[in-house]
């Protein structure tokens, strides 16, 4: 295990976590071991199969659960709970059904306390960026796979907070609305200089999108390879250097995922 | 066209029976005395609506004395006691059903209690609430907010235990308190189940309503249908039944539209 020191250039370190779960009277390590540095405005994914402790690891980030030893240091402080520093886009979506569009965005904004002038020119300016302007007055019901999506990506940047977690935000989604809030969120990226942690199982998604790719293995949770990605933006998913990150990377995910199969396998045989 | 095929299959099968009615009547199949004929009943029920005495201006407004018929009459007091039981039964079950179902604590000491006297049904309060209360209102309204009571209460339990905690993940995320939590998050994420709970407990204090008043009270629509039997008017019982059924149906129909309103955010009320 490495020292708890800072390293100076760090917004989100990672020192030394495990997660351990019981399991039937068994240690299930969901994560083991994992440091991890990321500097501040770093694009970073963690990519692994279902049951690799990725969303474990920003679940943790976020303080929803604690690490069971390790430390995670944010802004030079231990997380202890979850806050709106570190804002989360959820998988599910999980915008408030009973609000409308406008009113899920400026919640974060009430709670801060913020006065009614300055949320309705912080939301306003939020439709704005994300494109929501005609369905400010829409409740979520009504509002497709995609767009559901962008509310929930602006009412994490209406809390102005500094780092952005993303748990497979974009996993539900069509292939061509997915391609269209990636470039989306790497233009926002670009803009705001927010430092992003963002759970994939996609290879393609995180050689798109990320600076680092963090590949993690299945159970016990650890990092197989912390893959620097060079390529310049916008990022050309039909290149030839694609394409052989791409391959390294599969190569690395199939090992990860036969494992899962053969723990699968053993536990269908157990029931 | 489709619209008014389908108005007019909706009115067959009432047509029908109302024509049934009629045959067994007019050919003296049954005694008129144990069911008179549509046309008797639909006189009865005029009678029974219009003001007893003629308009006299000295004793108020036109409109006042169109209420003045016993059926209105008797519909108001039937309607101010459903409405005053279910306020008391649902401003009581409101509070402790949020407390139950948010602390583990008041759920603990609270549902033991809550399981022995739910399955008593209201009626079987019927001989403890005239020791308690005598006769005329009070038992009557102590009766039907126990109908009101135990369906707002098990519903608001079930809505806030299973608020989904995504919901209240997303709250911690973004910083909110405990109050703001259970103020924005908890309490609109029940409201499905509440109303619902809410629609349940006023068709259980619409039906208590009508027992309550045969057994206590001496005016509204359960008092009139049983005292008609006493005179053997089977008429006035029939249009009386009606009535009740029609103000049931208002009372439904005022309840699903206010919630639908309410609730135009849900999911499931999308074709509502």
């Amino acid at each position: 295990m490495t020292a708890v020191t800072m390293n100076p250039g760090s917004h989100i370190s990672v020192q030394g976590v495990h997660k351990v779960f019981q399991s039937g009277g068994q240690d299930v390590y969901a994560l083991k071991a994992i440091d991890l540095e990321i500097a501040r405005g770093e694009f970073v994914c963690l990519l692994g199969p279902s049951g690799c402790g990725k969303s474990t690891l920003l679940n943790a980030v976020a303080g929803f659960s604690l690490p069971s030893s390790g430390h995670i240091v944010v802004e030079g402080a231990t997380v202890t709970a979850p806050g709106p520093d570190r804002g989360m886009v959820f998988q599910e979506y999980a915008l408030f059904p009973w609000m409308t569009v406008e009113q899920n965005i400026a919640f974060g904004l009430q709670i801060k306390g913020e006065t009614r002038t300055a949320i309705q020119a912080k939301v306003s300016s939020l439709l704005d960026l994300l494109h929501l302007q005609d369905f400010r007055k829409r409740y979520p019901k009504d509002l497709s796979g995609g767009m559901r999506q962008r509310v929930a990506i602006a009412r994490v940047l209406a809390l102005d907070s500094p780092i952005m977690l993303m748990d497979e935000p974009f996993g539900a989604l069509d292939a061509l609305t997915r391609r269209n809030l990636q470039d989306e969120l790497l233009r926002l990226w670009t803009e705001l200089k927010k430092t992003i942690l963002f759970v994939t199982h996609s290879i393609e998604e995180a050689l798109y999108l990320a600076d680092r790719t963090v590949v993690m293995t299945y159970r016990p949770g650890t990092v197989k390879r912390d893959l620097r990605v060079d390529l310049p933006r916008p990022r050309d998913v039909a290149s030839p250097d694609f394409n052989a990150l791409k391959k390294e990377l599969s190569m690395l995910l199939m090992e990860e995922q036969s494992r899962h199969e053969q723990d699968e396998f053993r536990g269908a045989a157990v029931d | 066209m489709k619209r008014y095929r389908h108005a007019a299959s909706g009115i067959l099968v009432p047509l029908a029976a109302l024509a049934f009615w009629h045959l067994l009547s007019a050919k003296g199949w049954v005694n008129a005395t144990i069911l008179p004929s549509p046309m008797q009943v639909l006189t009865k029920w005029w009678a029974y609506l219009r003001p007893l005495e003629a308009f006299d201006p000295s004793q108020g407004s036109y409109l006042k004395w169109c209420f003045t018929g016993e059926l209105i009459q008797d519909a108001m007091g039937s309607l101010y006691r459903v409405l005053l039981g279910f306020a008391i039964g649902t401003g009581l079950a409101l509070p402790l059903g949020l407390a139950m179902g948010y602390s583990k604590v008041a759920y603990g000491l609270f549902n033991p209690l809550v399981q022995v006297l739910r399955p008593i049904p209201p009626i079987a309060y019927i001989p403890l609430s005239i020791l308690w209360f005598g006769l005329g209102n009070p038992p009557a309204i102590f009766l039907i907010s126990i109908g009101a009571f135990f369906p707002v209460l098990m519903n608001t339990v079930t809505g806030v235990q299973t608020v989904d905690s995504i919901y209240l993940r997303v709250g911690r995320n973004l910083g909110a308190s405990r109050f703001t939590q259970f103020t924005r998050i908890i309490l609109p994420a029940a409201t499905p189940y509440i109303f619902t709970g809410a629609r349940i407990g006023m068709g259980t204090a619409f039906i208590v309503v009508i027992v309550s008043e045969m057994i206590a009270v001496n005016n509204g629509l359960g008092y009139r249908i049983l005292e008609a039997r006493e005179y053997l008017w089977s008429d006035k019982i029939i249009a009386g039944m009606f009535t009740i059924g029609l103000l049931g149906l208002g009372i439904d129909t005022v309840m699903s539209r206010l919630s639908s309103r309410l609730l135009r955010w849900h999911r499931g009320l999308e074709q509502g």
